[in-house]
C-alpha cells in the first residue's frame, strides 16, 4: 500500500526542511565566527601585551584555530575516577546548547530572522540564562576541589548579574512597549536607544560582561587561584564545548545589545546585516579590549557592585523612564 | 503550517544537542585511548587529593539564590506593566512607583541585616 502524502503534508515537510536548513545554516555561521573570533582575541591580547601572537599558521596565524580544532579532535578523553559521569558528559551539551537557542530570535536584518516570536526578548533572556546550569554541572561533576569552587562561584556571581540585565532591558521595553526584537530595531529610527538610555545601555554592558564570565568579572576561572575553574579537568572536545560556548555567548550578548540599543541592522547605504555584524564585532571587540585592560574584581567587590550598585541604579532608571513617559503624556 | 511557532525552539534544541554529540562521535573515531591510573586521578596541583570535594557550603550562596529568585520574579512581574505602561497614565505609574518601592525597602532590609555582604 502506498502511503500519500497530502499538499497540506508537503507544506509541512517543506517547512519543516527549510528551518532544519536555516538551524544548520546559524550552526555554522555560529563555529565559523567562534573560529575567527577565538583568533582575533588572540591577536588583540598579542597587540595589547605589544606581541605578535600566533604568527605560523597561514598569514598572520588565521589558520590557527583550525589547527588547534584538530588537535582538539585528536586529544584523548580523559574522565577522572572522582567524576560524576552523567552530569560531567551532559555539561558541555547544556552549555553549549543554552547558548546556541536564542539565535533562533535575532534579527539578523530586516525579515532576516528565523522566528519573529511575539516574546523575543522574554525567549531570548529564559533560554540563555539556562547556561549557568551547565557551567554548574561541570563543576559538580569534575570531583574536583577547584572546579566545584569556580561553579559555586559563577552560579552566585551569573545570577545576580542577571538582575540588574533584566532591569535595564525593562526601561527600552517601556518606551518600545513591545517585547519583539523586530518592533525593538523599528524603534530606534530615529534616535539610538544607547543615545536615549545611556544608563540602561552601560547597566546592560557591564552585565553581560559578568553573564559571559569575561574579565574583569572572571573569578569563576581565575587561573592563578583556581586553576581553571569549573573545566579544569575537561579535555579534548568535551573542553572545546565549553570554548564554544563561551565565545557564542559573547556573541549573543553583543548581538541583543546591538539590536536593543544601538539600532540593529539599521545603516546606511550597505544592507543591513553588514551594520548588524559591524555592531556586533565592535561590541565584542569592546569586550576583548575590556578584558586585556582590567584587573580582575575581588568576589566581594563584584558581589556588592552587582547588589548595592547596579540593582538600586536600574530601579532608579526605571522610574525615571516611567515618570518621563507619563509627564510627555 | 507548523503546529506553534515556538515550535522551532524544540527544532533547535535537536539541532544544538545532533551539532555537539556529532562533535563527540567524531573525536571518538579518531582519539587515542590509553588510560592510566595517574590519568585518571583528579588535579590538585601534583599532589594525591585528601578527601572528597562533596562538601558543605557556606550559607550566603543560598541567601544570594533567594534574592535572586525573589528579584528575579518581581521582574517578570514588572514586564507585563513595562508593555504596556505607554498607555497607562499616572494610574498605572503610581502602581508601578508603589509595587517597586515595596520591593526596595526589601533590598534595604536585606542590606541592613548584612544578607548582601561577602565575608
Amino acid at each position: 500500500m502506498m502511503f500519500k502524502i497530502s499538499p497540506e503534508n508537503w507544506a509541512f515537510l517543506i517547512e519543516f526542511a527549510w528551518l532544519c536548513a536555516k538551524a544548520a545554516g546559524l550552526l555554522g555561521f555560529v563555529s565559523l565566527s567562534v573560529m575567527f573570533l577565538i583568533w582575533w582575541e588572540r591577536k588583540v591580547s598579542a597587540h595589547i601585551q605589544s606581541r605578535l601572537g600566533p604568527m605560523r599558521v597561514g598569514w598572520h596565524g588565521c589558520l590557527q584555530t583550525i589547527a588547534d580544532t584538530i588537535k582538539l579532535l585528536l586529544k584523548e578523553n580523559i574522565v577522572a575516577k572522582d567524576t560524576d559521569k552523567v552530569s560531567f558528559w551532559l555539561a558541555p551539551l547544556v552549555s553549549f546548547v543554552a547558548a546556541f537557542l536564542p539565535f533562533a530570535a535575532i534579527p539578523f536584518a530586516k525579515n532576516l530572522v528565523v522566528q519573529d516570536f511575539g516574546l523575543g526578548l522574554l525567549y531570548i533572556f529564559a533560554v540563555s540564562s539556562l547556561g549557568v546550569i551547565g557551567v554548574f554541572m561541570a563543576g559538580w561533576g569534575s570531583g574536583n576541589k577547584y572546579s566545584l569552587l569556580g561553579a559555586m562561584r559563577a552560579s552566585a556571581q551569573i545570577i545576580s548579574y542577571e538582575i540588574p540585565l533584566v532591569l535595564s532591558v525593562l526601561s527600552i521595553v517601556m518606551l518600545t512597549g513591545s517585547l519583539n526584537m523586530t518592533k525593538i530595531v523599528e524603534a530606534q529610527g530615529q534616535v539610538w536607544f544607547a543615545f536615549s538610555q545611556p544608563i540602561a545601555f552601560l547597566i546592560y554592558f557591564i552585565s553581560a560582561l559578568a553573564e559571559t564570565n569575561r574579565a574583569p568579572f572572571d573569578i569563576s576561572e581565575a587561573e592563578s587561584e583556581l586553576v581553571a575553574g569549573f573545566h579544569t579537568e575537561y579535555s579534548g572536545m568535551k573542553f572545546s564545548m565549553f570554548f564554544l560556548a563561551e565565545y557564542t555567548n559573547m556573541f549573543v550578548v553583543s548581538a541583543i545589545a546591538a539590536t536593543l540599543f544601538l539600532g540593529g541592522w539599521q545603516g546606511p547605504f550597505l544592507p543591513g546585516i553588514f551594520w548588524f555584524l559591524a555592531k556586533v564585532y565592535f561590541l565584542i571587540f569592546l569586550m576583548m579590549w575590556i578584558r586585556w585592560t582590567f584587573p580582575r574584581f575581588r568576589v566581594d567587590q563584584l558581589m556588592n557592585f552587582a547588589w548595592k550598585f547596579l540593582v538600586p541604579l536600574a530601579f532608579l532608571n526605571i522610574l525615571a523612564t516611567a515618570l518621563f513617559l507619563v509627564l510627555k503624556k | 503550517m507548523l503546529v506553534n511557532t515556538y515550535s522551532c525552539v524544540l527544532l533547535f534544541l535537536a539541532a544544538s544537542t545532533v551539532f555537539v554529540l556529532a562533535s563527540f562521535v567524531t573525536s571518538w573515531v579518531l582519539r587515542p585511548h590509553k588510560p592510566s591510573p595517574q590519568k585518571l586521578s583528579t588535579y590538585e596541583c601534583g599532589e594525591p587529593t585528601k578527601g572528597t570535594s562533596f562538601i558543605q557550603y557556606n550559607v550566603r550562596y543560598y541567601l544570594f539564590a533567594l534574592a535572586f529568585v525573589i528579584f528575579d520574579v518581581e521582574a517578570v512581574f514588572l514586564l507585563p506593566w513595562a508593555v504596556v505602561c505607554k498607555d497607562f497614565g499616572l494610574f498605572g505609574f503610581i502602581e508601578a512607583v508603589v509595587f517597586i518601592f515595596i520591593l526596595l525597602a526589601g533590598l534595604v532590609y536585606a542590606w541592613k541585616k548584612k544578607v548582601l555582604e561577602w565575608l
